[in-house]
């Protein structure tokens, strides 16, 4: 049996940066694309309303950015403890 | 070629191509039933994920109610694809890592709790249930729209083909069927978005033709003149707090959706899981950024194709008067001038939730009926593509629902034949007699979903706020807690999803009491503001504090517990012999 010690560390790890990640992914859909959005909609990104952009384009393009980080991430983190197949 | 040969044509080549593929991945064991082997990579599992998750409803209806509401359209563009980031991060790599078949069988296992386990197989029976009927619907709608079926007709062709890639490949032969589906219907979705992208902007990019085009300004102004409030302003059809609410259930009711959890039990390995759901909402987001856009510049082309013209001049145009045929446009001179006016609201007054074309609505002065699904399905005759696209969109719808169908099968049979036979009931049932139930519990599934299918309760649109719900208020905080809390235990599991599905069940019942059970009046308007149809976010907050509360006075899960929950928070191991 392996200590359990360094799997304890590992899986405070993976639960900060899911907890990071969160947050911007929090941010990104109820603060910027809805909170703000009235407010935001007075800036533009080209020619589209900046509060609706992010409600119709921009929260999808983060949240695939946030998986796609959150697995390399993991990836670094599971050979750094050792517990990768 | 004429259009109809085109669909007939590209539909039989698509429908040859789901049979090939299901015949060559038919499977001998429960875990190519039920897991396709877990050894679908990455790539394929995410595609397949796209397809199983993106409905019918997703493919034809979606882009025309975002059309509708303008800014408000997010609620459904960032609530379909921000679960997937909960999914990703919370619950896909630990499930995998627990290296069973389904849902419940987790929620058992981890409360060591039939109780839980039936309850679990219960609600995934019924949101699947819920999901399936307008699944089947759709199949019906575009059969006959495009090639002239009877709807029954269409439905039971549907159910044929997905009976036998099902039955024969289970989980194996639906997930290499999904993939194609995926193929043939994001080909089907984009053609016609990049064309329309370009005829009216000049920018063959639909994602930043969005932006970078003056389309915004221009359909803020036309808006304007006419009546309606600015396209691009929030909160119009509802308030900013129900928004919030909608968005979040909508969110952590995909996340737990059991058809959609189960897709990821068939990687290899946990990383595959995570990589998955990266290629997932990847693919979805393919579909999800182009709708908003499709939806922009088709209804500022339909306002100023028809409005202050002539009606003479307008029907002559060849896709008004074929859309005016079928019922999803419809012209009403209310005034008698011969010109049509574009206006806010209804054109036509409402019989049972359906326009009745024989009495406009003198209230105001609008004069034009549009149903949602003509802003997808009139975009390759407004762009003046080839007939061949027209039957390309028919395949691609048809793939849609057809993919989500098979996958929500593979979910209620799954949670039949294995959870309630096998795991509930008989415990000691040897393994081909497993895969013979697993594969006849196929057949009731099929039957209700045909039945459901051909005869819609009226209500289909209100119970998926049903499933959603459930899906949020039930479903979801049992798997995360059982993850994320080692101190979680059945009592508090139980009480928090009884708490959180009888709340939400109650309130749904109560906000869409004329819908559900046919009186005059709802009995509660909202829930301090929060709609039926966000209600869910409040179940499941009400579950996580319930289950928090009561497991914390009660004791402690056994160590054996406590040790799978330790196992599955670290991914190595995930691809050893034997699963169960």
């Amino acid at each position: 049996m392996r200590s359990q010690k360094p799997l304890r560390a590992y899986w405070r790890a993976n639960v900060r940066l899911i907890a990071v990640l969160l947050v911007v992914w929090f941010l990104t859909a109820y603060v910027l694309s809805i909170a703000l959005a009235p407010w935001l909609n007075q800036f533009r990104l080209g020619n589209a309303p900046l509060g609706f952009w992010f409600a119709q384009q921009g929260s999808i393009y983060v949240f695939i950015l946030l998986i796609w980080i959150y697995a390399r991430r993991m990836d670094a983190l599971d050979r750094q403890y050792d517990v990768h197949e | 070629m004429s259009v109809e040969v085109w669909t007939y044509l590209i539909v039989g080549l698509s429908f040859a191509l789901y049979f090939y593929i299901g015949y060559t991945s038919r499977v001998r064991d429960t875990k190519g039933f039920y897991v396709a082997g877990r050894g679908v990579p990455p790539v394929a599992n995410g595609a397949a994920t796209a397809a199983d998750w993106m409905s019918a409803a997703s493919f034809i209806s979606m882009a025309g109610l975002i059309a509708t509401m303008g800014y408000d359209g997010a609620i459904y563009l960032m609530g379909w694809t921000g679960g997937y980031v909960l999914l990703a991060l919370l619950l896909a790599p630990y499930l995998r890592k627990y290296r069973k078949f389904t849902v419940p069988d987790f929620v058992g296992d981890r409360y060591a709790s039939n109780a839980a386990r039936t309850l679990a197989a219960i609600a995934t029976i019924f949101i699947s249930l819920v999901y399936v009927a307008g699944q089947m619907r759709g199949v019906g709608i575009v059969f006959s729209r495009f090639l002239a079926i009877d709807i029954a007709q269409g439905v039971l062709i549907g159910v044929a083909v997905v009976a036998f890639f099902a039955i024969l490949g289970g989980m194996k032969g639906v997930t290499w069927t999904q993939a194609a589906q995926y193929a043939v219907l994001i080909i089907a979705y984009l053609i016609p978005g990049v064309a329309l992208a370009y005829l009216l902007t000049g920018n063959p990019i639909p994602q930043l033709a969005f932006a970078f085009s003056d389309i915004s300004e221009r359909i803020n102004q036309i808006q304007t003149d006419l009546g309606f409030g600015e396209y691009t302003a929030p909160f119009q059809s509802k308030p900013m707090l129900d928004v919030l609410a909608i968005t979040g259930a909508l969110m952590v009711g995909t996340a737990g959706l059991p058809h959609v959890i189960i897709r990821f039990y068939t990687t290899p390995d946990v990383r595959s899981a995570r990589y998955s759901a990266f290629w997932a909402l990847l693919f979805i987001g393919l579909l999800y950024t182009t709708a908003p856009a499709l939806a922009m510049f088709a209804r500022y082309n339909l306002i100023s194709t028809l409005h202050n013209k002539p009606i003479d001049e307008v029907r002559q145009i060849d896709w008004v008067a074929k859309w005016e045929q079928t019922g999803l446009l419809k012209i009403a001179d209310k005034n008698g001038d011969g010109v049509v006016q574009v206006a806010k609201g209804k054109a036509f007054q409402e019989k049972g939730g359906k326009p009745d074309f024989n009495a406009p609505d003198m209230t105001n002065p609008n004069e034009v009926y549009l149903d949602n699904d003509i802003i997808v399905l009139s975009t390759p005759e407004v762009a003046r593509l080839a007939p061949f696209v027209i039957a390309l969109l028919a395949a691609g719808g048809l793939a849609a629902a057809l993919s989500t169908a098979s996958g929500l099968l593979i979910a209620m049979s799954s949670a039949v034949a294995h959870d309630l036979y096998y795991r509930v009931f008989n415990p000691r049932a040897p393994e081909r007699l497993r895969l013979l139930v697993g594969r006849l519990a196929m057949v009731p599934a099929l039957a209700a979903a045909a039945y459901l299918g051909i005869n819609p309760p009226g209500f289909v649109a209100q119970v998926v706020a049903f499933a959603f719900g459930l899906a949020a208020s039930g479903l979801f905080p049992a798997i995360l807690l059982g993850i994320f809390d080692r101190r979680m235990n059945a009592q508090g599991a139980i009480v928090g999803m009884l708490v959180g599905l009888t709340f939400t069940s109650v309130m749904i019942g109560l906000m869409r009491a004329p819908q559900l059970f046919g009186a005059a009046q709802p009995v509660i308007k909202d829930f301090f503001g929060i709609s039926a149809e966000g209600i869910g976010i409040v179940g499941m907050a009400l579950n996580l504090v319930t289950a928090l509360v009561v497991s914390r006075l009660t004791p402690p899960p056994p160590t054996h517990i406590q040790e799978i929950v330790d196992s599955i928070r670290i991914p190595r191991g995930a691809g050893e012999a034997p699963d169960e």
